[in-house]
């Protein structure tokens, strides 16, 4: 792999709330390639959007805190860095895309205004004719019909899915090396969905920005993304190219995920779903996170005394790790799975 | 009979009739529908601002009020020009003449036969001027305050807000009365800057009014700073400032001017009762209660110099309040009472 332009390594992140501390995020490790989209997936809770929103310093502290990891940005440590360093590099070299466009804008300022705005935030010396018109070439990219005069408009004359291409717009006006998505198609219809996907697409092609795409959307990582980090109870389980881990999952958890994930290639009576719930963040099962709830661990005492380390497995060139004891267990499993899903 | 027969086989002259007669009702000549593909954005972008000028123009009482306000400042702003004599001009010939329209003294002569209409509209000039200076800085000071606490709450919140409720909880007119007695009893002059005393007035009630803005404005923020579009301004690398100012403030506005027509009204009110009491504007200026506590002396025989300077308060405040009144229903369309 090519010099990763976002190392995080090691980072936790925690919570102080009235009934103890939760520990939103432990350890995670991952990189980021230039100009590879790398999905990050898990449930509601799972530490997904946190571990992002902690290395720009969007978490707020308290009750947040980050007691140790580091998240290395072309070489700057973005967790010690100075606020008003990582203010520069948000929305510039870092820009990140909200999950609900609804929300996200501000309903007093035009759509133009606050795309502009991004763009004079970063660059002092623009003025303010040359961020109107590249802001108007911003919306004809991201596919706004008449962005010459809906540059003018107000987000409550914006339906849902042009709201989101102006988010987008918005977040590569300064040509971002990384764009950070945030359940970017969650709050919309699924035809808008396609319509977004294609946006994403088109930006990244524009701004050879890499992208971290974070969402529950299987279907969305399948169609988006190079390599998946499958998160679950703020930990990183499984970390593989797309078809590794659709074809091959190595840890029950993603195996759980695929098996509940409705598809038209296969014909299911039904969908098997995960048994039990998402652990507690504050008191999480002792050892593996995921055993109270694993098909394969039956009851093994080590599941219950020791975590799983992240390590390699699989004897493919592509690097693919999964953090469970019994890993090589689910080898032939996963390739049995694909057999009947092909 | 022969007509009804007729009216089933002929209606297709009846139809284009009343196709002009559509085109030719008036209500509906204007109508242009415009339909055609692209007509979504062929209507007319509105701004909140332009819908919130609708409603407010559809609130007739608001609206007089406004029309009458907006006349008595022209009156108070050209005062020199308008009043037929000076607010000092002496005519020892004429005292204590009752309202009569010979020399144009409408409001009636005083004990010294000073001209009452023009000490009147004098008197409209400085009380107005002292009630906008004050709720401008007043709405500046308690904005201020109010945004940085809601902002960045914590401690800063803690300590701010705790200054506002012990300025909240000063007896109000014993600190008025202390402070102007103190400070505001003359003209004078800080670092080469001459401060005529009506200001000193305005500084001393504005001192006091900014609290009811500061606890709005906080509220708001605390609220709005949840806001994602405020994370997401964050995250375009946005700085606190920028924030606030940029982000935030204008999604108060509506709040804030409804507040500060308020302060008008009541700043008014609260300057006419200490000048009234004679520790507020000094003469030689007028001002509206001075004139009222110089003719209380005289009872009912002299009824004028107290009627006219007293209905001018209650007519100002009474337009003040309605307009702000208009304007929350124009700008907080969910707060409305149901009118249309």
């Amino acid at each position: 792999m090519a010099q990763p332009i976002l190392e995080i390594r090691d980072l936790t992140v925690e919570f102080d709330t009235e009934d103890g501390v939760v520990r939103a995020v432990t350890g995670v490790s991952y990189d980021l390639a230039p100009g590879e989209v790398l999905g990050i997936v898990g449930e509601s809770g799972s530490g997904k959007s946190v571990s992002m929103l902690s290395v720009l310093g969007l978490i707020p502290k308290p009750p947040g805190r980050i007691p140790s990891g580091h998240a290395t940005f072309e070489g700057e440590d973005l967790l010690t860095m100075s606020s008003s360093r990582l203010r520069d590099l948000r929305g510039g070299r870092i820009a990140m895309i909200f999950q609900d466009p609804m929300t996200s804008l501000n309903p007093v300022l035009t759509i133009g205004d606050q795309i502009s705005e991004a763009i004079l935030v970063h660059n002092s010396g623009t003025s303010d004719d040359d961020a109107r018109k590249r802001t108007v070439e911003l919306l004809e990219l991201v596919g706004v019909p008449f962005a010459e005069r809906r540059v003018d408009q107000y987000p409550h004359e914006f339906s849902g899915g042009m709201r989101q291409r102006a988010m987008i717009a918005m977040a590569i006006a300064n040509d971002p090396a990384v764009l950070i998505a945030d359940e970017p198609t969650t709050a919309l219809d699924v035809t808008i969905q396609a319509q977004i996907v294609e946006v994403l697409k088109a930006a990244q092609r524009e701004t050879h920005a890499a992208i971290v795409l974070i969402t529950h959307d299987l279907g969305l990582v399948a169609e988006l993304a190079d390599r998946v980090v499958v998160m679950y109870a703020g930990r990183v389980v499984e970390l593989a190219d797309v078809f590794t881990i659709f074809n091959e999952p190595r840890h029950p958890y993603t195996i759980g995920l695929m098996n509940s994930l409705a598809r038209l290639d296969a014909d299911l009576d039904r969908l098997e779903p995960i048994p039990g719930q998402p652990p507690s963040l504050i008191t999480p099962p002792p050892g593996c996170a995921f055993h109270p709830r694993c098909a394969i661990s039956q009851g093994r005492a080590i599941c219950r005394t020791e975590v799983p380390p992240l390590k390699a497995v699989g004897v493919q060139e592509a690097p693919h790790d999964s953090a469970c004891h019994f890993a090589d267990e689910l080898a032939n499993l996963g390739a049995a799975r694909a057999g009947t899903a092909s | 009979m022969t007509e009804r027969s007729a009216e089933p086989v002929a209606p297709e002259p009846v139809q284009p009739a009343a196709g002009a007669a559509l085109a030719a009702d008036p209500a509906l000549a204007d109508v242009d529908l415009g339909l055609s593909y692209d007509s979504g954005v062929e209507l007319k972008a509105r701004s909140q601002w332009a819908y919130a000028r609708m409603r407010f123009f559809r609130h007739r009482l608001a609206v007089g009020s406004l029309i009458v306000l907006i006349l008595i400042c022209l009156v108070a702003v050209f005062a020199p020009q308008l009043a037929p004599y000076g607010f000092d001009e002496l005519d020892l010939d004429n005292i204590t003449a009752s309202p009569t329209l010979e020399g144009w003294h409408l409001f009636g002569t005083d004990q010294l036969g000073r001209d009452y209409l023009s000490r009147v509209i004098f008197g409209v000039r400085t009380s107005l001027w002292v009630a906008v200076f004050v709720a401008l800085l007043s709405t500046a000071i308690g904005t201020a305050i109010g945004a940085i606490a809601g902002y960045y709450g914590g401690q800063v919140d803690n300590l701010l807000m705790r200054f506002t409720d012990l300025i909240l909880t000063l007896p109000g007119l014993a600190v008025l009365l202390t402070a102007a007695v103190f400070f505001g009893a003359n003209d004078s002059e800080v670092f080469g800057i001459m401060i005529p005393q009506p200001m000193k007035i305005g500084l001393i009630l504005a001192f006091l009014f900014w609290t009811a803005v500061a606890r709005i404005v906080r509220g708001l923020f605390l609220s709005l700073r949840e806001k994602e579009f405020v994370e997401a301004a964050k995250a375009a690398g946005a700085g606190d400032m920028r924030i606030i100012v940029r982000h935030m403030l204008p999604n108060c506005v509506g709040p804030i001017v409804v507040n500060t027509t308020l302060v008008v009204a009541a700043a008014i009110l609260v300057e006419a009762a200490l000048s009234f009491l004679g520790f507020g504007i000094q003469p030689p200026n007028a001002a509206l209660g001075k004139l009222i506590a110089d003719g209380q002396g005289e009872g009912f025989n002299l009824w004028w110099l107290v009627t006219f300077p007293g209905l001018v308060i209650v007519v100002i405040a009474l337009c003040i309040n309605f307009v702000g009144d208009g304007l929350r229903d124009a700008l907080d369309p969910t707060q409305r009472r149901t009118r249309t």
